[in-house]
C-alpha cells in the first residue's frame, strides 16, 4: 500500500515580519519528502485554524520571533478543539525562549524548536511524532 | 601571485571570490589597480567620504530602542543620552509598523511589545518630550508606515518651535527590502514606491537636511544573500527611488545627498571591510555616471552600519558580546557615520538596560582605547585589501546587470522572484551550519552542554502599558476635533485618488491628531493591500 505522504501547514502568527526561519523549515521539509503548505506572514489564530482544516494537514507549525507566542497559542488552542484538530501534532519554532517552554507544553504544542534547532531534528520529529499523534 | 601549493583546498569568500594565500603588487594590478581608490573626501570616495573621517568628529552612536509606550521610550531615550549615545534609533511596535492603532484587534499582544507604540502625534510629543531634536539626531525605524510617521516627526518638530528647513535626522522608509524581508509592507509594491517617492520630494523641498530613505542592503543580508548581493540589491533598489523621483522632474542632485544605507557587518572581516570600500566607489559611479549628479556631495554613501544580527547565536549567548565587538571594528575600519550594534541578547529579546550598556561601552573603547579614529581607512594599501575591494565591486557590477537583465529590481520583488532566491540560500546556508561545513563557535562546533549555555536576563513585556496606550488613544479620540479630522482624512483620499503627493495632506492630519490607523485605512481604500506571492 502506497503511504500517504504527511501534509504540513508552516504558519506565521500575528503581525512578525520575520520569515527567514520559516521559508528555511518550509524547504527543509519539502526536501524530506513531506507535503508543505505555508500561509505567508501576518495570520490570525481563525486563519491559521481555517487553513489547517481545509488542507486537511498532519502538522500545525507556527514559526514566531517577536514575542507574542503564548497569547496567540492560547487563542489558537480554542479553535484547534472547536474544529476538530486536537490529533493534528503542533509546533512552534523561532524567538521561543526557555522559560515559555512549560506554559506552551500546557496549552498543547508537541513540539518546540527554539532559534538554534537543526533542521533535520524537526523531520525527525515530525517522522516519529506525526502518525503516533493521529493513531493515538 | 601564484598562491597554489598542490593539491590544497580552494577558499572562496561569502560572494564567491577565491582566496589566495598571498597577495602581492600584480594581485592589486590585475584586479584593476589603483585608480578606483583615490583619496579619502574625493571621488570616487572608496577610502571614505570625508577627508580627515574621525579625526574630525567620531561615528555617531545610536543604539536602537523603544518599547513599551511613549511615557517608558521617553526614559529609556534619556538613559541611552545620559551614558553616551549621541544620537537615537527608534524601535516601532508592530501595530505600529503595519499601520494599525493600539484598539484594533490584530493589535492584541503586540503593542509596545517590540517597540514603542504610537497611535498620534500626541504620542510622538510624550517620547521627544525633553529631548533636543538639534542635537540628538533622531532615526525613525519605520518603512510601511513611514510616510504618515515621517509626517508625524516634522509637524512635532514644528510645534516645538524648530525650524524643520535646518532639522536633520532619517527615517527607515526602504520599503522594497520589507518585501524581500523584515516584511512591514502594507500597500502594494507600486504605490509603496510611490510613497518612498512622496516623502523623497516632499522633503527635498521641506526638510532638505533631512535624509528621507535609508536604504537597507542590513535585511536582505539577513535573508539570505552573500555580501555582494547585499550591496548590488540595495543599489538597484535605491536607484528605482531615484527614478520614481526623478521622472516628477526633480533632479538628482535635490536629493541623492540624502539617501543614505543600512548595512550589515557580519561575516568574514576582510571581505566586509572590502564590501564597504568597494560599495563606496560603486555607489559613486552610480550616481555621477546613471544619475548624471553634479555635486559630489550627491556621490557620498552615507551609512549606518555595526548591526548583523544574523551572525549572532542563540548558543552561548555572551559570546555575541565579543562577535559584536569584531562587527564595530569592521564598520569602524569601514568608515561609517554611524554605528548601532545588536545586543548580545538579540536572539533572545529586544535589549534590557544592560546589553545596551554593553553594546555602547564597545564603540567606546574602540573610538577612545583602540585607536580606531586616528587615521583614515587605515586598511588601505594592503594588497590583499585594495585586490579584494576591486574584486568586491566587479562582482557586485555583475550582479546588478543580472538584475536590469531579469527586468529590474521591482519587477523581480513583485512577482516574488528576489525573495524565492533569497531564501533558498538562506537554506543552502542553514544546511551548510547544520553539517559543520560552514563552521559555527558554540553552534556546530566548541558547543558546551546546553544547561550551562543559556543565560539571559530577559527585557519583560508589561501588558499594562498597552492598557494605558488603549486609554490614552480614547482620550485623544475623545479631545480631538472631529470635524477637522474627517475634513484632512477626505483631502487625503482625495489626493492619494488622484496621485499627487499625499505627504501635504498627511503633515495636515497629524496635526488634528488622526491616528495612524485612520490614515492608513484611508490609503488602503484607494492603494489596496499587498497580498504576498508565496514562492518557492
Amino acid at each position: 500500500m502506497a503511504e500517504k505522504k504527511i501534509k504540513i501547514l508552516v504558519g506565521k502568527p500575528g503581525l512578525d515580519g520575520h520569515d527567514v526561519g520559516a521559508k528555511v523549515v518550509v524547504r527543509a521539509l519539502m526536501d524530506a519528502g513531506f507535503e508543505v503548505v505555508y500561509t505567508g506572514l501576518r495570520k490570525t489564530p481563525s486563519e491559521i485554524a481555517q487553513q489547517a482544516l481545509e488542507e486537511d494537514v498532519d502538522v500545525i507549525g507556527l514559526s514566531s520571533l517577536a514575542g507574542s507566542h503564548i497569547l496567540f497559542c492560547k487563542k489558537l488552542k480554542g479553535l484547534i478543539d472547536q474544529y476538530g484538530l486536537k490529533e493534528k501534532l503542533w509546533l512552534i519554532g523561532g524567538c521561543v525562549p526557555k522559560p515559555d517552554h512549560a506554559e506552551l507544553k500546557k496549552i498543547g504544542l508537541d513540539g518546540i524548536f527554539p532559534n538554534g534547532s537543526k533542521l533535520s531534528d524537526i523531520v525527525d520529529f515530525i517522522n516519529e511524532n506525526a502518525a503516533k499523534k493521529e493513531d493515538a | 601571485m601564484d598562491g597554489s601549493s598542490g593539491d590544497a583546498k580552494k577558499v572562496f569568500n561569502e560572494s564567491g571570490i577565491e582566496i589566495q594565500p598571498v597577495y602581492g603588487p600584480e594581485d592589486v594590478e590585475e584586479s584593476g589597480g589603483i585608480e578606483f581608490i583615490g583619496e579619502p573626501g574625493e571621488y570616487p570616495f572608496t577610502r571614505g567620504i570625508h577627508s580627515e573621517m574621525y579625526r574630525k568628529r567620531p561615528w555617531t552612536m545610536r543604539q536602537y530602542a523603544g518599547f513599551g509606550n511613549p511615557v517608558d521610550t521617553n526614559k529609556r531615550f534619556k538613559f541611552l543620552i545620559e551614558t553616551g549615545n549621541t544620537g537615537l534609533n527608534v524601535a516601532f511596535d508592530l501595530p505600529t509598523q503595519t499601520g494599525l492603532d493600539t484598539d484594533n484587534v490584530l493589535a492584541e499582544g503586540e503593542v509596545g511589545r517590540v517597540g514603542m507604540a504610537i497611535d498620534s502625534m500626541r504620542d510622538m510629543e510624550i517620547a521627544f518630550d525633553g529631548i533636543d531634536l538639534e542635537k540628538i539626531t533622531v532615526s525613525l525605524t519605520i518603512n510601511g508606515s513611514a510616510a504618515i510617521l515621517i509626517a508625524m516627526y516634522l509637524a512635532m518638530a514644528e510645534k516645538r518651535g524648530y525650524d524643520i528647513k535646518k532639522l536633520r535626522g532619517t527615517a527607515q522608509n526602504d520599503i522594497l527590502k520589507e518585501f524581500i524581508g523584515r516584511g512591514t509592507w502594507i500597500f502594494p509594491v507600486d504605490a509603496s514606491v510611490k510613497l518612498v517617492g512622496d516623502t523623497i520630494e516632499y522633503c527635498a523641498e521641506h526638510a532638505p537636511k533631512y535624509s528621507p530613505v535609508s536604504v537597507c542592503g542590513y535585511h536582505i543580508r539577513e535573508s539570505g544573500c552573500n555580501p555582494a548581493e547585499e550591496m548590488a540589491y540595495a543599489f538597484c533598489i535605491a536607484k528605482a527611488y531615484a527614478h520614481e523621483v526623478m521622472k516628477r522632474g526633480l533632479d538628482v542632485d535635490e536629493f541623492a545627498g540624502r539617501l543614505s544605507y543600512n548595512i550589515n557587518s557580519f561575516g568574514n572581516i576582510f571581505e566586509q571591510v572590502a564590501k564597504y570600500r568597494a560599495g563606496r566607489g560603486l555607489w559613486a559611479k552610480i550616481v555621477k555616471e546613471d544619475l548624471k549628479a553634479k555635486d559630489p556631495k550627491s556621490m557620498w554613501l552615507r551609512m549606518i552600519a555595526g548591526g548583523g544580527g544574523g551572525g549572532l547565536t542563540y548558543e552561548q549567548p555572551e559570546l555575541n558580546i565579543v562577535r559584536g565587538a569584531y562587527y564595530a571594528l569592521i564598520s569602524a575600519l569601514a568608515g561609517t557615520q554611524t554605528m548601532a550594534l545588536c545586543s548580545f541578547d538579540e536572539a533572545y529579546t529586544i535589549p534590557t538596560e544592560y546589553s545596551a550598556r554593553i553594546s555602547l561601552r564597545t564603540m567606546q573603547m574602540l573610538t577612545h582605547e583602540m585607536g580606531l579614529c586616528e587615521t583614515v581607512d587605515p586598511m588601505a594599501g594592503s594588497y590583499y585589501m585594495e585586490t579584494l575591494t576591486n574584486q568586491m565591486r566587479t562582482k557586485m557590477e555583475e550582479l546588478m546587470a543580472e538584475v536590469d537583465a531579469e527586468g529590474g529590481i521591482v519587477e523581480m520583488v513583485r512577482d516574488g522572484r528576489v525573495q524565492a532566491k533569497v531564501s533558498k540560500q538562506a537554506y543552502d546556508m542553514q544546511l551548510n551550519i547544520d553539517s559543520g561545513e560552514f563552521p559555527k563557535v558554540g553552534v556546530n562546533c566548541f558547543r558546551i552542554d546546553e544547561e550551562e549555555e543559556r543565560e539571559v536576563e530577559f527585557h519583560s513585556y508589561n501588558t499594562k502599558d498597552a492598557e494605558l496606550q488603549n486609554e490614552s488613544l480614547k482620550k485623544i479620540r475623545a479631545s480631538r476635533d472631529q470635524g477637522a479630522v474627517d475634513k484632512c482624512l477626505a483631502q487625503l483620499k482625495a489626493d492619494a485618488k488622484d496621485g499627487k503627493n499625499v505627504m501635504p495632506a498627511l503633515v495636515e492630519a497629524v496635526k488634528v491628531y488622526a491616528t495612524v490607523g485612520e490614515m492608513t485605512d484611508t490609503m488602503v481604500e484607494i492603494y489596496g493591500r499587498y497580498e504576498e506571492p508565496i514562492r518557492f
